[in-house]
């Protein structure tokens, strides 16, 4: 009866496994020479520690904006995939319109420099 | 092949396509030729409307016919909404490019956004389904915001286009909010599947359709500015340049009434009794608070905005008689108030110098001996609003109360009028400012550019002819309903 819960046990383990040794490998085998930058927490592009109501640069929401569209579209495009057999030329053509608009959209944005960091 | 079988099934929607391309084709341009010709995006623009204007004319007369799985249809109503949209929407666009240039706003941003919201707007009036008509509205209110915003050193600007924002959102969430009760009541999202289970009258005796019909009235009354959802309106129409006012106080406007006959005229056409009670309220709080306050407003741009709410209670009152003659009234009402309200704000942007507005009454004091014409046009654009004879606005508001008198609602007309004759006030005042009143000192006077003079001599004179000639656009409005 509880033998039939081996192979979760199994899969349990490797899982475990898989995940530990690298990380054990990474730290017998790897160089260390901490500093104080790298044993910081990991914050994208803060300083780890200060008060949270800072001026944000407001680069990061245009980046932020222009990033989720294309992220959506990608949403967008994985069930059209999936189900292009029975949706036919109309879907196909449909969505190619759609990346048109996009592609639209994407020459204003790069045209006007909104990618561009300085 | 298959991508001409696409396109053969769309053919309805011809006007739409045409214009989301040419829309594309302003955006491109603008990128790449405005330092050759920085004009380029404003003449291509006013190309596609013309086009959009010949495409929707020649549908005019077409049966309807539907496309894209019966989410969209195309009929004669639609199409001459269709028409006055983007005729109304050339206009402005036609008003805005002397100010554009003068004080440096993006040309290219600003007709790019225009188009979409017309866009947004078409689809408002030709979609047959819940859903893609709320995303038409979205489509036509997000360009909108930022449209306010492009002046982006003027603060007023972006209180403005952030109070419409907010509000809008609110507007736009409630209606949302309505669909989906209305989904929950029918179980469907399409218009004419709506109707059918409407008309077999068992879903509709339930508190969870009077909740949906509630929701959706009040959305639709914060996008008309209709008392007492109008809180918005006159801020946004102060803040707002004048060049964003008179566009979105005219097209939308036409394109919120197609969106209302959606809802309450071809959804639920059999329950007119149900949704009548709210709007006569909504009329007459409309035309009480418009006229009134409008009277003690010191600035034009808000005294407008007051006028336009109480027009919108007119407009409804050919909505509250529910009959074909009703609707066909509410149609000219509504044509009529978008000429009257882009020759208003049209003056103020035109009379602008240097960039600052001339948003103030006393900016027209002793216009007439400064620029006779223009004075005349203004006399005739405030007589129309008042509705005097020979204007247009004397027919929209006779055909309205017409309406109104043949179903019996005798007393309701009859508050109407006295309305008007508060709202006669402010209007004769204007006349009387520019008159009658000395100019205050020899300030000396914008030079008009010519393309705006002959566009607003066109509309101005368009009041006047279509009051003495009312007869064509009554039988085209009358026609569309039959």
């Amino acid at each position: 009866m509880l033998g039939q819960y081996l192979p979760i046990l199994i899969f349990i383990l490797l899982g475990i496994v898989m995940g530990v040794l690298p990380i054990l490998g990474g730290w017998i085998l790897g160089p260390k020479k901490p500093n104080k930058e790298k044993l910081a927490a990991y914050e994208c592009g803060f300083p780890a520690f200060e008060d949270a109501r800072l001026p944000f640069d407001v680069r990061y929401y245009l980046v932020a904006i222009l990033f989720i569209i294309f992220d959506l579209e990608t949403a967008f495009f994985v069930p059209w995939a999936v189900v292009l057999n029975d949706i036919g030329w109309f879907g196909f053509w449909a969505m190619m319109i759609f990346l048109g608009l996009l592609v639209i959209g994407f020459i204003y944005e790069w045209k006007k420099g909104a990618l561009e960091w300085e | 092949m298959y991508l001409s079988t696409f396109f053969a099934n769309a053919t309805p929607a011809l006007p739409e396509i045409a214009l989301l391309s040419m829309t594309c084709i302003v955006l491109l341009a603008d990128l790449f030729f405005s330092r050759l010709c920085p004009r380029i995006p404003y003449y291509l623009t006013q190309l596609a409307l013309l086009g959009v204007i010949c495409l929707s004319l020649c549908a005019l007369n077409k049966p309807q016919t539907s496309a894209f799985f019966g989410m969209f249809m195309a009929d004669p109503l639609s199409s001459l909404l269709n028409v006055f949209i983007c005729l109304t929407s050339l206009f402005s666009f036609l008003y805005a490019r002397s100010f554009l240039e003068e004080t440096k706003m993006p040309l290219g941003e600003y007709y790019t956004l225009g188009l979409f919201s017309v866009l947004g707007m078409m689809l408002m009036v030709s979609s047959q389904n819940f859903l893609p008509l709320f995303l038409g509205l979205e489509l036509q209110s997000l360009p909108l915001y930022a449209m306010i915003a492009l002046r982006r050193s003027s603060g007023i600007a972006s209180e403005a286009a952030m109070k419409y924002f907010i509000m809008g959102s609110l507007a736009s969430a409630m209606l949302l909010y309505g669909i989906s009760l209305l989904y929950g009541v029918t179980h469907s999202l399409s218009i004419s599947e709506a109707a059918i289970i409407f008309s077999q009258g068992t879903a509709t005796h339930n508190t969870v359709f009077a909740c949906a019909l509630v929701f959706i009235i009040a959305g639709i009354a914060f996008k008309f500015g209709a008392a007492p959802f109008h809180a918005w309106a006159p801020d946004v129409y102060q803040g707002a340049p004048s060049i964003v006012t008179l566009f979105l106080g005219s097209a939308p406007k036409i394109a919120m009434l197609g969106f209302t006959f959606k809802f309450l005229v071809q959804a639920m056409p059999t329950l007119q009794t149900q949704w009548q009670l709210f709007f006569i309220i909504l009329a007459v709080l409309s035309m009480a608070l418009g006229n009134i306050v409008a009277v003690v407003q010191t600035n034009f741009k808000r005294m407008l905005a007051y006028s336009s709410i109480s027009h919108m209670g007119y407009m409804l009152l050919g909505l509250i008689s529910g009959t074909q003659a009703g609707y066909a009234a509410a149609t000219f009402y509504i044509i009529a108030y978008a000429f009257m309200t882009l020759a208003g704000f049209a003056m103020i942007a035109l009379l602008s110098k240097a960039g600052v507005e001339a948003e103030s009454i006393k900016d027209f004091q002793g216009l007439n001996y400064k620029h006779p014409w223009l004075a005349f046009l203004v006399m005739v654009v405030m007589f129309s609003m008042a509705g005097v004879p020979p204007t247009i606005g004397f027919f929209a508001k006779l055909s309205v109360l017409q309406a109104l008198v043949q179903v019996d609602l005798v007393w309701l007309a009859a508050l109407a009028l006295i309305f008007s004759v508060i709202g006669a006030y402010y209007y004769i005042a204007v006349i009387k400012t520019m008159y009658f009143d000395q100019p205050e000192k020899s300030t000396p006077f914008p030079t008009l550019p010519l393309d705006a003079t002959i566009a607003i001599s066109v509309n101005g004179l368009l009041l006047l002819i279509l009051g003495l000639f009312p007869s064509g656009l009554i039988e085209l409005c009358n026609k569309v309903f039959l």
